[in-house]
């Protein structure tokens, strides 16, 4: 059954500039089978039921729609943490300005290259995670972005890895539309922590296929912000082996549009995923946070703990599902998404789903939005807090558990320490 | 200290007037205690002494050491040195005990021109003033009154009160949940805060906290108004023949 007419036109005409990048007969076919599956699928429309919340249109666009640069005056993330710095200029690697990456138990290399090699590790991974994840629901931009990434790197750790790899998105021209791909192996026993930051690119497509294997911990945490027009959709998709980690932050403080998906499937008995989010919006802002996990082993362990704190007509929005397939007993599940609307302006729209398959499982989910507590805020000022600066410590402790989820306290400082600027910022 | 000059009051929502026509002086160096019958008014007194949203003043003016408090803020209130100890603390996940201290008494310091605390010095503050009044170092470190006992949050009201040595104490309800150890930890942290300097206004449906907290003066609230003044001898006779006589008595 192919697509509407118009519909096809529209899809089609998306990617109608974009060239599908040379490489190794493997990654040819890749990418064509990408090609294929986009085109299969379609652009997204509000009608569909995926993108209920969330207008596709500046994402459906042939054009990236422009957004200023900005000249930040805070300090970027990450700045204090001893890391890896990768650096891209709006979707394209710059060498100059990234870190050696020699690093034990670290291989990174840059995508064209290793896709350009007949044989390479990369093969089990490229474009396998995101084909996987089509399914049951199609995510239209993550086959674009396999099929048409023309940056990137692919990240294999062999051992813990003693420092984080810092992917850095600058943002320089007012038009780029990027789209950058990743492709990480975290090999049995390994341990790799990957940050992100920066505001990338007016239009910024990216895709992370994440393959942990048994034993392996993977560790994720991205500061979305700096960039207040630019509009963001990006993938994260997982394969967890057995007794297997992943964990994953996203602080989002800026943007008129983010969506970003994450597809995680547990498929090694025992292994833990937790993800969370934190985003703050003021005004023109959408933030969609949507995540599968699918668990398909026993005995695992999952976590979404999403938190929003919303004003001025900004819109948050949840969409969240754990599915437990038949088989997949003593399966741990725990979602929760809440909000905080600042004022009577701020939207916040949820669609927590379980489905289970399996028995014996214990899964939970919950899903609240309400206004700043008042009898809270008036303890804080009798006691000689400005009501600003009481609203501002209530803010931080809604958020509290969802980055609570980071590991590392130094880095979970840090996005405190972004959250306090951004706050003290709109207070003045 | 405190001076309240025909204090009327009505709730915003409800058209209702609950003081009509308060007068009331809590000098420097004093404790003052008012006693009534539930819905007498004395709740609202102390909310509305502390800036809470919800009371409109109709009449009446209020002053803390001369300054007209009513125009202010709650958090300067707060800094012109008044502090409410709440009948019913606030619970507010997520903010540590420790963290809510340092920032409220930075805060204060602050809007009074003065330095922040140094981390140690304020720890110092802290760990002083916990011990004194039997508080675990656990407590500091858990979000403010979240799965506190009842006695747990009179004693963390006090500790706040401690750490920031307000001029004008108001109690409202504080032995209401405790029992009489908890009572008497809660007293004799009030009492250890007592000098020429500070003033107390002990806010009380029962006699028994002034067995602990003695009183110079003893205040019966009716009907929204201050209906007999007297000694310490007042609250006796309160616990003996209840408010009944006395309110006929006065009618």
């Amino acid at each position: 059954m192919g697509l509407p007419a118009r519909r096809q036109e529209d899809t089609e005409a998306r990617v109608a500039h974009l060239v599908v990048p040379d490489g190794a007969a493997w990654a040819t076919e890749v990418r064509k089978q990408a090609v294929s599956r986009y085109l299969a699928m379609g652009l997204p429309e509000r009608r569909d039921e995926y993108w209920r919340f969330t207008r596709p249109d500046d994402l459906n666009a042939p054009q990236a729609p422009p957004a200023a640069v900005v000249d930040f005056k805070e300090a970027p993330a990450f700045g204090e943490v001893d890391r890896l710095k990768v650096v891209f200029r709006d979707g394209v690697f710059d060498a100059e300005a990234s870190d050696d990456l020699s690093c034990e138990g670290l291989e990174v290399e840059r995508l064209q290259s290793a896709t350009a090699h007949d044989i390479h590790w990369s093969k089990d991974v490229y474009g396998v995670l995101e084909a996987r994840g089509q399914v049951p629901v199609a995510r239209p931009f993550a086959a674009l972005n396999t099929a048409f990434a023309t940056d990137g790197i692919v990240i294999r750790a062999t051992e813990r890895v003693s420092k984080p790899v810092n992917l850095i998105y600058l943002h320089e021209n007012p038009d780029s539309d990027a789209i950058l791909h990743f492709a990480i192996k975290v090999e049995s026993g390994a341990d790799l922590t990957v940050l992100e930051n920066g505001p990338a690119a007016a239009r910024f497509n990216k895709c992370m296929e994440v393959d942990v294997a048994d034993g392996g911990a993977f560790h994720h945490v991205r500061a979305q912000g700096r960039d207040h027009e630019r509009r963001a959709v990006t993938h994260m998709f997982a394969r967890l082996g057995q007794e297997s980690a992943f964990k994953s932050f996203t602080l989002t403080v800026n943007g008129v549009l983010t969506r970003n998906e994450a597809f995680i499937e547990l498929v090694g008995d025992n292994a833990v995923s937790h993800i969370a989010g934190a985003a703050v919006g003021d005004g023109d802002f959408h933030h969609d946070d949507t995540v599968f996990v699918v668990h398909d082993a026993v005995g695992c362990e999952s976590r979404q703990v999403f938190k929003k704190v919303l004003r001025n007509g900004a819109v948050g929005a949840f969409q969240g599902k754990i599915l437990v397939k038949e088989g997949a007993q003593k399966t741990d599940g725990y979602q929760i998404s809440q909000s905080l609307l600042l004022d009577e302006d701020a939207q916040f729209l949820a669609k927590p789903e379980l489905e289970i398959y399996a028995d014996d499982v214990a899964c939970s989910h919950g899903s609240t939005s309400g206004a700043i507590d008042e009898d809270a805020l008036f303890y804080l000022q009798s006691r000689g807090l400005p009501r600003p600066e009481a609203q501002d410590l209530l803010v931080l402790a809604f958020l509290a558990e969802a980055i609570e989820e980071i590991e590392s306290e130094d880095i979970a400082e840090d996005i405190y320490g972004r959250l306090e600027g951004w706050l003290q910022r709109r207070r003045q | 200290m405190l001076k309240i000059d025909n204090l009327h009051v009505r709730l915003e929502e409800e058209d209702k007037a609950i003081l009509r026509g308060v007068d009331l002086h809590v000098p420097a160096g004093s404790v003052h205690a008012i006693m009534g019958p539930n819905g007498s008014g004395k709740s609202t007194l102390a909310y509305v002494l502390s800036g809470r949203d919800g009371y409109e003043v109709t009449q009446g003016e209020v002053a803390l050491e001369g300054q007209d408090l009513l125009d202010l803020e709650p958090e300067e209130r707060a800094a012109a040195g008044l502090f409410l100890a709440f009948q019913y603390p606030v619970e507010i996940p997520g903010v540590g005990n420790m963290t809510f201290l340092r920032t409220a008494l930075n805060a204060q310091r602050k809007a009074c021109g003065e330095d922040e605390a140094s981390a140690a010095d304020f720890l110092k503050l802290i760990r002083d003033r916990a011990n004194s009044l039997h508080i675990d170092p656990d407590m500091l470190k858990r979000p403010v009154n979240v799965g506190f006992s009842g006695g747990e949050k009179k004693r963390n009201e006090i500790l706040q009160m401690a750490v920031l040595e307000p001029k004008m104490c108001v109690l409202d309800e504080t032995d209401s949940g405790l029992d009489v150890d908890a009572m008497r930890l809660v007293a004799d942290g009030v009492n250890a805060l007592r000098d020429d300097g500070r003033a107390f206004l002990v806010i009380t449906h029962y006699q028994r906290l002034l067995n602990h907290i003695q009183p110079d003066v003893v205040h019966i609230m009716a009907d929204g108004r201050i209906v007999k003044t007297g000694g310490p001898d007042l609250a006796l006779e309160v616990e003996t023949n209840g408010y009944a006589d006395i309110l006929q008595e006065v009618a």
